[in-house]
């Protein structure tokens, strides 16, 4: 009964969430809809008792990456209600239909096919039964860290190499004057002489520059 | 289905709904009054470190201050700026409060931790149930999540202002934020490695009873995760949940010299009141998890047993009233960082040092778990610190390497 309420609370939650996001004609407002649509997604997962996967949902998709998108609609000031009667792409709207047809079709076969079982009950391994006491968390930890130990760990590093690259291409140093930006601007380093006599790396920028 | 566990959820449903609301309904009107009381401690305690009396009107000692504030806020006229985002304009309050509200709800507060059988259950009106609202298995994770989750009030707060200095705030904000929520995640971990659980209950258990013998005297050191775990992601959990709160010295938020009031500028009456309700109600939520992860939650000094649900409940106020003295002692003598020293204060050494001391952590727990001797400890230890020297100076000399080989070719291209 409880998991009856709360399952059609969590969908009537994800399906106003997910209309809105369509809707909303402000990019901001779109991207609030859509965090909606994420925390309704988080409560079905915890009605599955996949609370690990529920938090997860929050902290990385709710927390960071729609902040990420916020991020850019308000600093590009992309945020002002858009024209929608201009076509960006030509043919956009059509394929688009072709495009959500398409997954509905893959959803509803998915529904049908997978109305029972589907859910890991026929596997032989006690660990892997969703009924097997050890709680979720757990679980993922214990698959993580001894089977996909290998792909966590690479996984890891080319987020880190990710991060990296983005940082050398976005500072490519191609003038003079962007070396100043490698030191933090700190107002407790001495102040360059007009010459930059005590500046060990000093580059003559400003002079050569305005002569 | 299962949602948190707690002995409460085997009986009937009607009882377990009619005790779940009366736990959340106390615990909403716990923080509502313990933000009242801690707006009243800060203004009386600052005012004594600066040697004035501070408020002495409103009630005896000027306690009711805060609630009259409250009232004033409320009737006060409630201003949207005509160049706003009037829908994310009014959301964003409540964005910020709510997060606040339901980090409370994973803390427990009281009950009977000592003994054997001291698991914390107590009963009310027959039914057996926990001190905390919810007990969730993913514990501290919601703290994690709910934290994350309040960004958006204080984004949402500053763009839809429509103005610039609510912007420049929020800016600040998010990006302090994010940043010092990774040291606080790290100092997190280390605790996690220790407890070997998420859940907040079972960390107070694991933290009842005696602690280790102190040189030879037993019963003096409580079971507390401080001792385990260490100092150094007690302070670092500290001063990040500190930077968390926008509390001073991280207030560059609203930082008044700078930019007004920051995200909050345009906001009046009761909208502003709500972001007030919020930081305050952080400050004590902040307190609390600080107490439940590393103080022993509910659990007295080892030494001190007496029976009973309430005792647990002193302790825990009484600790928590340790952190929310020490924060305003903070903010009376430390003055703003700037923001530089804000981020590198955040990156270059938080985080390093609370990710060290977590590999030292796991180091340890790997060297119990295997039964090594003091000599495979000493040994192993030293060829770990050799290595990581070895790195450490690999990267500088790389770094200075390249950033020289940088210099040479601006020489040479304007040179």
């Amino acid at each position: 009964m409880a998991e009856f309420i709360t399952f059609f609370c969590g969908a009537a939650i994800i399906l106003a969430g997910a209309i809105g996001v369509v809707v909303a004609r402000n990019a901001v407002h779109s991207a609030l809809f859509l965090i909606q649509t994420l925390l309704g997604v988080a409560v079905i997962f915890v009605v599955q008792e996949a609370h690990f996967l529920a938090a997860v949902q929050i902290v990385v998709y709710a927390g960071a990456i729609v902040i990420l998108f916020l991020f850019v609609i308000m600093l590009l000031g992309v945020d002002k209600a858009e024209d929608l009667g201009v076509e960006p792409i030509a043919g956009q709207k059509p394929l688009a239909v072709v495009l959500g047809a398409s997954l509905l079709a893959t959803a509803i076969t998915f529904v049908l096919v997978a109305t029972d079982g589907a859910t890991g009950v026929g596997s032989g391994d006690p660990e892997r039964q969703l009924d097997s006491g050890i709680t979720d968390i757990e679980r993922i930890g214990r698959v993580l860290f001894t089977e996909y130990a290998v792909a966590f760990q690479l996984t890891a590093a080319l987020l880190t190499i990710g991060v990296i690259g983005a940082v050398v291409l976005t500072r490519s140093l191609s003038s003079a004057d962007q070396l100043d930006d490698l030191e933090p601007a700190s107002m407790d380093l001495p102040s360059l002489a007009p010459e930059g006599a005590n500046d060990e790396h000093h580059v003559d920028t400003v002079e050569e520059d305005a002569s | 289905m299962m949602f948190a566990q707690d002995p409460l959820y085997a009986g009937d449903w009607l009882g377990d709904a009619l005790i779940t609301g009366l736990k959340v309904l106390v615990a909403f009107a716990f923080l509502l009054v313990a933000v009242m009381l801690n707006i009243w401690f800060l203004r009386k305690v600052i005012s004594d470190f600066q040697n004035r009396i501070g408020p002495n009107t409103a009630g005896r000692w000027g306690i009711l201050q805060s609630l009259a504030d409250g009232i004033k806020l409320f009737f006060k006229e409630d201003l949207i700026p005509d160049n706003s985002d009037r829908f994310a304009f009014k959301l964003a309050p409540y964005l910020s409060l709510v997060p606040a509200f339901l980090v409370f709800a994973i803390i427990p507060i009281g009950g009977d931790f000592n003994g054997d059988d001291g698991d914390g259950v107590v009963s009310i009106f027959g039914h057996d149930t926990l001190l905390q609202v919810a007990d969730p298995p993913v514990g501290v994770l919601w703290f994690l999540a709910m934290s994350s989750l309040a960004i958006y009030g204080v984004m949402l707060a500053g763009w839809s202002s429509g103005s610039k200095y609510p912007l420049i705030g929020s800016v600040r904000a998010s990006a302090q934020m994010v940043s010092y929520e990774a040291a606080l995640g790290l100092a997190l971990a280390s605790v996690l490695l220790v407890s070997g659980t998420l859940s907040t209950h079972a960390m107070v258990i694991d933290q009842s009873g005696e602690g280790p013998a102190f040189f030879g005297i037993e019963n003096i050191l409580p079971a507390w995760y401080l001792l385990p775990v260490g100092i150094v992601p007690f302070v670092v959990f500290i001063i990040a949940g500190t930077a968390e709160l926008n509390h001073p010295p991280f207030d560059l938020v609203e930082a008044e010299q700078e930019i007004v009031g920051g995200f909050h500028t345009e906001y009046s009456s009761i909208r502003f009141a709500l972001f007030f309700l919020a930081e305050f109600m952080n400050q004590i939520t902040m307190g609390a998890l600080l107490v439940t992860l590393f103080l022993g939650g509910p659990n007295g000094p080892a030494f001190f047993f007496p029976e009973g649900w309430w005792i647990g409940v002193f302790w825990f106020f009484v600790k928590l009233m340790g952190f929310l003295f020490l924060l305003v002692w903070v903010r009376a003598t430390l003055p703003r960082f700037r923001y530089d020293q804000l981020m590198d204060f955040g990156w270059k050494l938080l985080i390093p040092l609370s990710l060290g001391w977590f590999i030292l952590l796991a180091f340890i727990q790997i060297g119990r778990d295997e039964d090594w001797s003091t000599a495979q400890f000493v040994g192993l230890g030293v060829g770990l610190a050799a290595v990581f020297v070895a790195l450490a100076g690999m990267l500088t000399l790389a770094i200075r390497n390249a950033r020289n080989e940088r210099i040479e070719e601006m020489e040479d291209a304007h040179g």
